[in-house]
């Protein structure tokens, strides 16, 4: 780092207190212009609070900004834009019914007197993207667009604001590998051009590839830099969780039996009339673990709440263990053996005002032994409990606490917890471990393939590939709601699988 | 064979034609007696005139334009039939969209048409006169929707135009009243023509469009500052505007003398009022409606080509992504919610200055909420929600139309018209409506 060198962004002993947690703790760090600047860490490191800090979101308890060296005070983002800082959140801040051009503009509109200059300000919009190299059409209306091309739109919105410090907050948890790469080349680009980026993930492989350096947090603090050239996966994950932790998943060779679930033609359409569901086919066969990879929202939740009931059908069939479940309600097609970890963890998986113990009970309490005639059998539900937490490793101050006041990690493990201990032919796991520590990662990966072994069918659907490819047996892939290819793990490389996620089928003979 | 939306509108459709055509052959077939030249119904005939707006003002009985005679019994079997056959057609083809929501309307138009065919039989009907009613007694809806529109592309669920507009009818009378007895005194001046005297009567409009804004900066208050669940704070609105008004007109209205004694005059727009047909459908109006005609275009441009317009419709949508980009998201909420309002109050001075001159309780008769079906039927646009006034005040026009024949429908049954199809459309038949994404959520950091 040369010393002469004023950086565009300078950040001393930020701290930020909020109830119970410390989420930021004497963060100091530097952002030279041209650099890319990668923050590692896991999800409540404190990665966002730091960043929501700058943009002017939230109020820090001490600390300093500097930008190009001067004391800067951020009250709300349009401080920080007027600054020279952008950001794109991990949700765009994009509004669907809008076009690309109204998005861009809204907010510093190019106009005559009240009224808006729209064919100047599409010209404009126009000329930004080619001189970035960011396509996107100016009139399309955002919400028909994939989500690739809408973060370019958001990442324009920024440049239209003339920033020259731009935030990306996990920009490729909703890519395909193919777009994430691309997004690559574009942040190269604008570094390139003298831009100063922040770039927050807590995918390992990413950092390696486009980082300049790279900052760890950990529990809210630096705890960490390391130069991408040279740091290992293993180092950076030992760095970011603390301990030495296995990347991969010990499992042997699946040994599958029959078909368990059969999946037979699914069609659906949604309130708009967009079809959701084309046509799906899969089987799912005992002691395998069947992934379904995809980018999120290609039809993977309503296939899954298919399966569970959730959702009406009405064309398709489902099967089983032989016996047609099609639109049978969700009770009984869980008392048929169906253990299922939904992806809205806070939503459908618990109910947060209640108690840790009532959780644990919620798709057997009208059954013995937690019923005894018309009223609750209260020692069998606190032995329940009892057993299940400890076995389950939550970590909790007590049974009766409740399930909303747990971290993330803690509430998938009580869902596991309940949805493990059935009698059971068929996991369903949707998104399982989406925003939890590393140590409950390994320890929900653990149990899936555990049940994997112990001979039931598994489905996982997963938006993170690196969990499917490390799990699965075998790879399906979503787009547009159809199934574009099942491929056995052996075959399902990254660059296969992501093509499959763009919606490139592959052609037998070339092109 | 499944139950579909399709098939379920089908079966509606064929019930409706059927009740229809066993009415109206019942309802003739009594006649017969009474009239003795008419031997069977196949002899009833309904007449629709376009009368010759130009030379009736020099001869009120001059010959119409046109004069189409229609077979009533044999229009109406043939209208229904093709209900039927459609119908039909929907239930045995099961189309999955697209045929639901044209049918539907047909549904609804053709039977409005085949009442008002039954309702002149043996008698004729003055097509201009009917389709002018419709444009007139569409102006206070079509202008509530509007207010709705601004308020909800905004974010905010409007729920108290209804009083909104009754409050502003009250004040907007009162403030008419007032001020003639504060200029003219005891009488009117001699100059007065017929009794019309402009100030006193743009005083009034003022005052209604003041007194819909100050009730619209109650709700703002209560929604946006103090997070008041929406809907509730509109039926305060509403539940108060009742009172307020019921007070001050039996404590006041009541026992105030004002020389004034008629409300905003007729104003043909000159040639343009002479054209058959056209002329008196839109060229022959009270200064309110014409108000309303350029406020449907205006505020499709407002929205639409302004810098407002689209930060209107971004707040609405996504109010986090307008804030991010400095955008003050509660700041404009109060000022579109009070523009609403004030919208509202133009067509609470319909009420107590153009439709009729006084103030009655609960005058406004639940017009408020009728815009604001039709503000959903318009999808939030306002030409649309224009049409969707227009279709409810079609189904209020022909129920004042067919009252003036000796009908055998009921007149209760025809003042539940304009309920019923609010109902059909709000059940989401004519294709489903999309609000703005925002729209009733508070908005915090």
């Amino acid at each position: 780092m040369t010393a002469n060198v004023v950086p565009a962004l300078e950040v001393r002993n930020i701290t930020k207190q909020f109830p119970g947690v410390l989420a930021n703790d004497q963060i100091s760090f530097t952002l030279l212009p041209g650099e890319i600047h990668a923050f590692l860490g896991e999800n409540g490191a404190g990665k966002s609070t730091l960043m929501n800090i700058l943009y002017g979101l939230y109020d820090p308890d001490q600390g300093e900004i500097l930008i190009n060296g001067e004391l800067a005070k951020i009250k709300n983002p349009a401080d920080a834009i007027r600054l020279g800082l952008g950001m794109v959140h991990q949700e765009y801040a994009l509004v669907d019914t809008l076009t690309v051009t109204e998005n861009i503009i809204l907010g510093t509109e190019l106009r005559n007197g009240p009224i808006l200059n729209a064919k100047e300000a599409s010209q404009r919009v126009r000329e930004l993207s080619e001189q970035y190299g960011l396509a996107v059409p100016p009139d399309a209306i955002v919400g028909d667009l994939p989500v690739g091309v809408q973060q370019r739109v958001e990442i324009l919105k920024a440049l239209y604001r003339n920033v020259n410090m731009l935030i990306l907050d996990e920009p490729t948890a909703v890519l395909t590998p193919q777009e994430a790469d691309d997004l690559f080349r574009v942040m190269r680009e604008l570094a390139d051009q003298g831009k100063a980026l922040i770039f927050i993930t807590h995918k390992l492989r990413e950092v390696r590839e486009v980082a300049d350096r790279i900052t760890v947090l950990r529990r809210g603090k630096v705890v960490g830099g390391a130069d991408p050239k040279t740091a290992s996966e293993g180092q950076l994950a030992a760095l970011m969780v603390g301990r030495d932790v296995v990347l991969k998943v010990d499992k042997t060779a699946a040994n599958p039996g029959d078909a368990v679930l059969k999946v037979r033609n699914l069609k659906l359409r949604d309130d708009r009339g967009l079809t959701v569901l084309d046509d799906v086919s899969l089987d799912v066969h005992a002691g395998e673990v069947l992934g379904i990879a995809g980018v999120q929202g290609n039809g993977q939740t309503e296939l899954v709440e298919a399966i569970t009931g959730l959702q009406h059908l009405p064309t398709g069939s489902i099967e089983l263990l032989g016996k047609d479940i099609t639109n049978r309600p969700p009770r009984s097609i869980t008392e048929q053996g169906v253990a299922y970890i939904p992806e809205d963890r806070k939503g459908t998986g618990l109910v947060l005002g209640y108690s840790i113990r009532d959780n644990l009970v919620l798709s057997t309490y009208y059954k013995a032994p937690f019923t005894k005639g018309l009223t609750f059998n209260d020692a069998a539900i606190d032995e329940n409990a009892k057993e299940l937490i400890e076995t389950f490793d939550v970590r909790t101050p007590s049974a009766t606490t409740t399930a909303g006041s747990l971290s993330g990690g803690n509430q998938q493990k009580i869902i596991v917890a309940r949805e493990f201990t059935r009698e059971n032919r068929l996991l369903i796991a949707s998104q399982p471990t989406r925003g939890i520590d590393v140590g409950s990662i390994e320890f929900i990966h653990n149990q899936i393939i555990k049940q994997r072994d112990a001979g039931l069918a598994v489905l996982l659907v997963s938006a993170e590939l690196d969990e499917i490819l490390s799990l699965a047996d075998r790879v399906a892939v979503m787009y547009h709601g159809k199934i574009v290819g099942i491929l056995p793990i052996a075959e399902a490389t990254r660059e296969r699988v992501g093509l499959l996620m763009a919606g490139i089928q592959e052609q037998p003979n070339g092109k | 064979m499944k139950f579909t939306r399709a098939r379920g509108v089908g079966l509606l459709g064929i019930f409706i034609a059927i009740v229809l055509i066993f009415a109206v052959n019942n309802s003739l077939g009594n006649k017969i007696t009474e009239k003795s030249k008419i031997q069977s119904i196949w002899d009833f005939t309904s007449t629709i005139r376009i009368p010759d707006s130009a030379n009736m003002k020099v001869d009120p009985k001059a010959p119409p334009v046109a004069a189409i005679e229609l077979p009533t019994m044999i229009t109406i079997s043939l209208i229904c039939g093709a209900l039927v056959i459609a119908g039909g057609t929907l239930i045995a083809k099961n189309p999955e969209r697209g045929w639901v929501a044209p049918y539907m309307s047909s549904v609804i138009a053709l039977g409005f048409f085949s009442i008002l065919l039954w309702a002149v039989a043996n008698n004729s009907v003055d097509l201009s006169d009917t389709l002018s009613r419709v444009v007139r007694l569409g102006t206070p809806i079509a202008i509530g929707a509007l207010a709705g529109i601004v308020c909800e592309r905004s974010g905010v669920v409007n729920i108290g135009i209804e009083g909104m507009m009754l409050t502003a009818a009250c004040f907007g009378y009162a403030a008419a009243a007032i001020s003639a007895r504060a200029i003219y005194g005891d009488a009117l001046p001699e100059s007065a023509v017929r009794g019309v005297v402009w100030m006193p009567l743009i005083i009034g409009i003022l005052g209604a469009i003041v007194t819909g804004g100050m009730m619209a900066a109650l709700h703002a208050w209560l929604s946006i500052r103090f997070k008041v669940d929406q809907v509730i704070s509109g039926t305060v609105i509403n539940i108060m505007a009742v009172g307020i008004t019921g007070f001050t007109r039996t404590n006041f209205l009541l026992k105030f003398e004002s020389p004034l004694r008629t409300g905003l005059p007729q104003m043909p727009l000159g040639p343009l009022a002479d054209i058959p047909l056209l002329g008196p459908i839109l060229f022959d109006h009270k200064p309110i409606t014409y108000l309303m005609i350029l406020m449907v275009f205006g505020l499709n441009f407002f929205l639409f080509r302004t810098v407002w317009g689209l930060r209107t419709r971004a707040i609405g949508e996504h109010p986090k992504a307008a804030d991010t980009v400095g955008i003050n998201v509660n700041r404009m909420r109060y000022r579109n919610v009070i523009i609403g309002g004030m919208i509202a109050g133009v067509a609470g001075a319909w009420f107590s200055l153009e439709g009729s001159f006084g103030f009655d309780d609960g005058m406004t008769s639940g017009q408020g909420f009728i815009s604001l079906a039709a503000m959903i039927f318009g999808k939030w646009n306002p030409i649309g929600a224009f049409g969707g006034s227009l279709l409810f005040s079609s189904a209020d026009a022909l129920q004042l139309k067919v009252q003036a024949y000796s009908f055998d429908l009921p007149s209760q049954f025809m003042q539940m018209l304009p309920y019923v199809v609010t109902l059909i459309v709000l059940a989401g038949v004519i294709g489903r409506a999309r609000p703005p994404a925002a729209s009733g959520k508070v908005y915090e950091k």
